[in-house]
């Protein structure tokens, strides 16, 4: 009837099934490829620039020589040594940290008092770069051990702490009024829901904490240890055993990913409420 | 004067035991807030009376003072002036409160949810278990009673809401727009719901609403209150005989 506008039609159909399965296969297989293709081509790249000679081996080893230094560290039995003394320096830092900085938390978040006391505080000490304590810490604790799990400690308190805060304080007021109308006492409050719900910030914070802690005993390492894995770096740098330095900061990293790793088992089974 | 129930109710089971709900007696009730624009007044000296078992609704717009009120018998505010007397005699617990949107606690299953109230008034563990399974029956969850709040749909939640709050066998059950959130078809399954617990446990039934359909469809007495300052402007009994069918929408 109406020809002189035409008509404009526009039809919307489903993409034909095969198009759409292949388009979704070869993503799949694309992202697999590449994701191991990537590094493992830098590293080839990497063995081969050292074999055509555009680098100096004694400055910038090849993978393979730090690979296999790296196995005979292990073998020697040399570089678990190292790794067992700077985990039981992050491992005890780290776990006095833990206790006190989420409990006072949690407690700056329940009782005003409590915050007005502890948030200059907290304003004045956070911003120091913990490592500028090691000096003090030194001449406070002596050479030992119990300066360098001091400064860990040190380090990891302040991110656990100001996570668990503001987790705490950021528990929404409806779950606090059914807590009061059903009953809760200050302690039920304090144990079943501000620390239950301040558990997901209170995981950002240990994470948080686990990096720098890792970053604060390598810098204690270098200047104020006779062992650990970042004096292995440092007195590898020393002596320019490159080889042995990379197998120092290869270690670090490693640490790095299966301590992150191990949390977030640990967070999977302590938060199992949360939408993952 | 307290209202009583009207007589011509077929269908009211004698309350068991004898017992009634809450009493309640509120009088020259008020309670202020200071905001930037200025003195806000959510309840201007409100008098009001609730007799033992009434399913009473208040209605009125935003900013009426409802929560306010229902807040205050809660026991999560307190009032500036007057009084509010609540007689529980004889009940486990005074007042238990279901809450406008979710209020589970996310961290907790449906069961812990639900047994949170029993525990922090030292219910033995072996009752307590057989008493949150028997309200998870009550209101259809009894398989659910190992999932999370996240995990179930919004009429679901509210249901663990009702459940949490009857559970603790309250004299005085205080819902402020439980179902607000919820579509239409979910409010009417659970209005009727609500009713029919109530209609065997005869508990004090205080229920806010923005809704004055809702307030018919539920309430022996519907209460409208006005904002600004928060007083009741009109009450209404209302007669229909219960079990009560919503209209037909046309």
């Amino acid at each position: 009837m109406n020809t002189s506008a035409g008509s404009t039609v526009r039809v919307i159909s489903a993409p034909t099934r095969k198009s759409k399965r292949s388009s979704t296969a070869t993503d799949a297989l694309r992202r697999r490829v590449l994701t191991v293709a990537a590094p493992i081509g830098l590293l080839l790249l990497w063995e081969i620039a050292i074999d055509l000679g555009m680098a100096d081996r004694r400055l910038v080893p090849p993978p393979s020589g730090i690979a296999m230094t790296f196995l005979d560290m292990i073998m020697s039995g040399e570089l678990l040594k190292h790794i067992g003394t700077t985990l039981f320096r992050v491992g005890c830092g780290y776990g006095i940290a833990i206790v006190p900085a989420v409990t006072l938390g949690l407690m700056m978040a329940m009782w005003k008092p409590v915050r007005y006391a502890l948030d200059p505080l907290i304003a004045a000490l956070f911003p120091i770069p913990k490592i500028a304590l090691m000096p003090l810490l030194l001449l406070a604790f002596g050479f030992g051990e119990m300066s360098k799990i001091a400064v860990v400690a040190i380090a990891a308190f302040f991110p656990i702490l100001i996570n668990t805060y503001s987790g705490a304080a950021g528990i929404e007021k409806i779950y606090i009024d059914a807590a009061r109308n059903f009953g809760a006492t200050p302690g039920i409050m304090f144990r079943r829901i501000v620390l239950l719900g301040a558990m997901p910030m209170i995981f950002t914070g240990l994470r948080l904490a686990l990096g720098i802690s890792l970053l604060v005993v390598v810098a204690a390492e270098f200047v104020a240890a006779e062992d650990g894995v970042g004096q292995l770096i440092w007195i590898s740098w020393e002596l320019l055993q490159v080889d042995r330095m990379f197998v120092g900061v290869v270690t670090m990293g490693l640490l790095g990913v299966l301590s992150t790793l191990l949390l977030q088992e640990i967070e999977q089974h302590v938060i199992p409420w949360k939408q993952r | 004067m307290p209202v009583s129930q009207p007589s011509a109710e077929p269908h009211a089971p004698s309350p068991p035991n004898g017992r009634q709900g809450a009493k309640v007696e509120i009088r020259e009730l008020y309670k202020a807030f200071d905001s930037k624009g200025g003195r806000f007044v959510a309840l201007d000296r409100v008098d009001l009376s609730i007799a033992a078992g009434e399913f009473l609704c208040i209605v009125g717009p935003s900013g009426c003072g409802k929560s306010t009120l229902i807040r205050i018998l809660a026991g999560l505010e307190t009032p500036d002036a007057g009084t509010a007397a609540i007689d529980s005699t004889g009940w486990p617990v005074e007042n238990a409160m279901v809450f406008q949107e979710a209020s589970l606690f996310p961290w907790m299953s449906v069961f812990d949810n639900v047994a949170f109230g029993l525990r922090n008034r030292g219910v033995r563990a072996g009752d307590c278990a057989q008493r949150v399974g028997e309200a998870l029956q009550l209101v259809g969850l009894s398989k659910f009673h190992k999932h999370y709040p996240h995990q179930l749909s919004g009429g679901m939640k509210q249901r663990a809401a009702i459940a949490r709050a009857f559970v603790t066998n309250p004299a005085l059950l205080l819902m402020d727009e439980p179902f607000a959130a919820l579509d239409a078809q979910n409010r009417a399954i659970l209005q009727e719901e609500l009713v029919r617990l109530w209609e065997t446990s005869r508990k004090t039934v205080v229920y806010v609403t923005h809704s004055l359909e809702e307030a018919l469809m539920l309430g022996d007495r519907t209460i409208i209150m006005t904002a600004q300052p928060g007083r009741i402007k009109e009450e209404i009994h209302i007669p229909f005989p219960r079990p009560r069918k919503e209209m037909e929408q046309s």
